[in-house]
């Protein structure tokens, strides 16, 4: 690594690098097996078709083994990795913010979280480790009849409408690391919005990390009933350390039929960290899923998040936001299938690379027989701000409906000299001009989001930016 | 204390090894506006980015000073931060930047950092200029120049430059494709900015843009030098006689 970079590192690490000492109520031995997998389930106490489905997982992700496709993996070893830590003597959730270990609460301070709060956000899930430590909900929505919980919470309160639902957006048989989730999953959000009920509030959920080669195994999964409304956002700043990391999600969303949900994530993991995420939506009769899908940081990122548009008149959008620096690969992009006549989507791509970072754009329009008038519009945009940058994008389109419509646009540009120069004439430094540069090419998936994650997208970006020309 | 002016002092200028400037001197006192006049490639549009710190140039031999001081090793961003502004002749644009926000991130690189401009006052600022131009409010949360037309841009310019607030600026040819209205407009804004702190350096072809905006001097430029110095009856005489008439009186 150059001196530049890793006073870059530096700069980065001087907001977001922070690693308090790591007080665990339990954590388990190094690498995956069944073991492993038996002790998660039973730490958790939970129900015995739980404990066989991940045993059932933990077989498909031996057999399955890893893909052959897409960014190199080869340095990820999972016999480094802890499956499952713990933090908390109660091993569950808390209302009350007094409850939460100061370091965790110190932690929360730094990213700001607190002052989040004391503004209008309504519930603030946060995760910590593998386990929901804090978590609130505002009144008005349990009398809704709301359900807003971490995972393992959600499983014991709500064990029927749990079991109906999980793992049949994403079973463990999708993908090796979809198995490999479903064997380990810890925390992670539970949404359930009742029929007919609109949340104007978004309802979000903070992510961290925080213990050196500790995987994250969240499971998401979110249930709109018909005629639902509501947005649900995640945010992510993880803190750095010195061996590789893992993430890997599963986020299973259902919208049944009129709902519309949104769903917002901006991750920023530190520079080691593999993010390799399942996120899919069902999108039964004219419902609508919105994905807004942020990926900054991380060492590798795999993450394509998908509609599977099931009914008539089912809606889908994907807005994809993917920055890759040094050392960095972002395989980002989205995937959309239409199974039923009427049905619309969208894919909104915009990748920016610098230094020897690389963004590919990996997308899937995939409209079956019998899709009469399915309409889909791709556009990916990729922007290079170094000549050592690279961008790449693979954008499959399978069309077997002789009525359906499919547009795709694509377009690599490079930062401008003479648009710089018009900047810094103005009076902007050469940093800040190719910031806002940026800024300006995002600004078409940027405006979609909460004002309070713009400015923290756009931070991010002048903190990736800094040094950066010249 | 020295002066406050922009002087140019046997200036040299090439762009890729072709000499394009050549010997070029000029005195630009504050509160003053000069017309730089000029046949095409005479080296006009050149000065004028050259004097805003265009890299793509460069300076082979001879200065620019402000107020006494060189600024050739300045970069444009503290030429401008020392009060330069230049009109561009085809402003690029900017995607998804408004102006709005441009011009407040502008401003706020003129001061310091605990010391940015309030909302009401940016407002405020940014209203009046909008007046000036005869433009509607909704134009300063459009994107940098994005889908404006050539007017629009020529427009732009002017209003940045009533917002920012240089001491000294260099108009690139912002009458080129105008009709008279605009023309009118555009001239409208660059008188509400004269006074005894504002200096500018009008750069056009024609004459026509000085019925409007009168200059205090008119040089003009020919193969990279200043051949003539006049006062406004200089700009007279070149429309109807036409820049041969100059090429006959250097060559002579």
């Amino acid at each position: 690594m150059s001196d530049a970079a890793n006073l870059q590192g530096m700069q980065h690490e001087k907001q977001y690098d922070f690693n308090l000492p790591e007080t665990y109520f339990y954590r388990s031995e190094k690498g995956l097996n069944k073991r492993v997998v038996e002790k998660i389930s039973y730490m958790k106490e939970e129900p015995e078709w739980m404990l066989k489905f991940r045993l059932r997982a933990l077989e498909i992700a031996e057999k399955k083994g890893r893909p052959k496709w897409g960014p190199d993996l080869s340095k990820l070893n999972f016999d480094e990795i802890y499956f499952y830590t713990r933090p908390n003597e109660q091993g569950g959730t808390t209302n009350d913010w007094d409850e939460i270990p100061e370091e965790v609460r110190e932690t929360y301070r730094r990213l700001g979280i607190p002052e989040a709060e004391q503004r209008i956000l309504a519930g603030v899930g946060a995760q910590y480790e593998s386990e929901m430590v804090y978590h609130s909900l505002k009144e008005e929505w349990e009398k809704l009849g709301v359900v807003f919980l971490d995972t393992d919470t959600g499983l014991k309160e709500y064990p029927e409408v749990f079991k109906e639902h999980f793992a049949t957006v994403i079973p463990p048989e999708d993908n090796y690391f979809a198995a490999v989730n479903s064997a380990v999953w810890s925390g992670g959000s539970f949404v359930y919005v009742p029929a007919g009920v609109e949340i104007e509030v978004p309802l979000q959920a903070y992510f961290l990390l925080n213990a050196q080669s500790s995987g994250q195994f969240e499971r998401t999964l979110i249930i709109g009933e018909p005629g639902s409304k509501f947005h649900y956002i995640e945010g992510c700043t993880a803190p750095a350390y010195n061996t590789e990391s893992f993430h890997s999600g599963v986020i299973e969303i259902i919208c049944k039929e009129e709902s519309q949900v949104r769903y917002t994530t901006i991750q920023n993991w530190s520079h080691n960290v593999y993010n390799l995420v399942t996120q899919r939506a069902m999108v039964h009769k004219n419902a609508s899923m919105g994905w807004l899908d942020g990926n900054l940081g991380s060492k590798v990122t795999m993450k394509y998040p998908s509609c599977y548009l099931l009914e008539e008149g089912a809606r889908g959008e994907i807005l994809s936001i993917a920055f890759a620096t040094d050392g960095q690969h972002q395989d980002a992009g989205g995937k959309v299938v239409h199974a039923a006549p009427n049905t619309s989507s969208s894919i909104v791509s915009k990748s920016i690379s610098k230094g020897t970072g690389r963004s590919s754009y990996r997308g899937l329009v995939d409209i079956h027989e019998g899709a009469r008038n399915a309409r889909s519009n791709v556009e990916c945009d990729a922007l290079l701000l170094d000549d050592t940058a690279k961008t790449d994008t693979y954008p499959y389109i399978q069309i077997n409906e002789k009525t359906a419509h499919v547009g795709h646009e694509a377009s690599v540009s490079k930062l401008n000299d003479e648009q710089i120069f018009y900047l810094q004439s103005r009076g902007l430094g050469e940093a800040e001009a190719a910031a806002l540069i940026v800024r300006g090419f995002l600004e078409p998936v940027a405006k979609e989001l909460p004002l309070e994650y713009a400015v923290e997208l756009n931070r991010l970006i002048e903190l990736e930016m800094e040094g950066s020309v010249g | 204390m020295s002066v406050e002016q922009l002087e140019i002092r046997n200036l040299h200028v090439s762009v890729a090894g072709e000499p394009i400037l050549r010997g070029v001197d000029l005195v630009l006192p504050k509160g003053e506006v000069h017309a730089l006049m000029g046949p095409n490639g005479s080296g006009k549009s050149t000065l004028s980015k050259v004097i805003a710190g265009d890299p793509v140039y460069e300076v082979t031999d001879g200065d620019i000073l402000l107020n006494g001081d060189s600024i050739l090793e300045m970069e444009p961003d503290e030429r401008a931060r020392a009060g330069l502004y230049l009109a561009f002749q085809y402003p690029v644009e900017v995607p998804g930047v408004s102006i709005a926000n441009f011009l407040r991130l502008a401003i706020n690189a003129r001061r310091g950092e605990d010391d940015e401009i309030g909302v009401m006052d940016f407002y405020n600022k940014i209203t009046d200029a909008v007046k000036t131009l005869n433009w509607d409010d909704s134009i300063i949360e459009r994107h940098l120049h994005e889908g404006f037309s050539g007017g629009e841009k020529k427009r732009s310019e002017i209003l940045q430059l009533l917002v920012l607030e240089p001491k000294f600026a260099m108009l690139d040819e912002t009458d080129s494709g105008l009709d008279v209205d605009a023309l009118k407009v555009v001239s409208q804004g660059v008188n509400a900015a004269r006074g005894e702190n504002f200096g500018a350096l009008v750069i056009t072809h024609y004459q026509r843009l000085l019925n409007y905006i009168v200059p205090d001097k008119v040089h003009v430029m020919h193969k990279g030098k200043i051949v003539k110095t006049g006062d406004k009856e200089l700009a007279m005489e070149l429309d109807q006689k036409g820049y041969d008439w100059i090429k006959e009186t250097v060559a002579a």
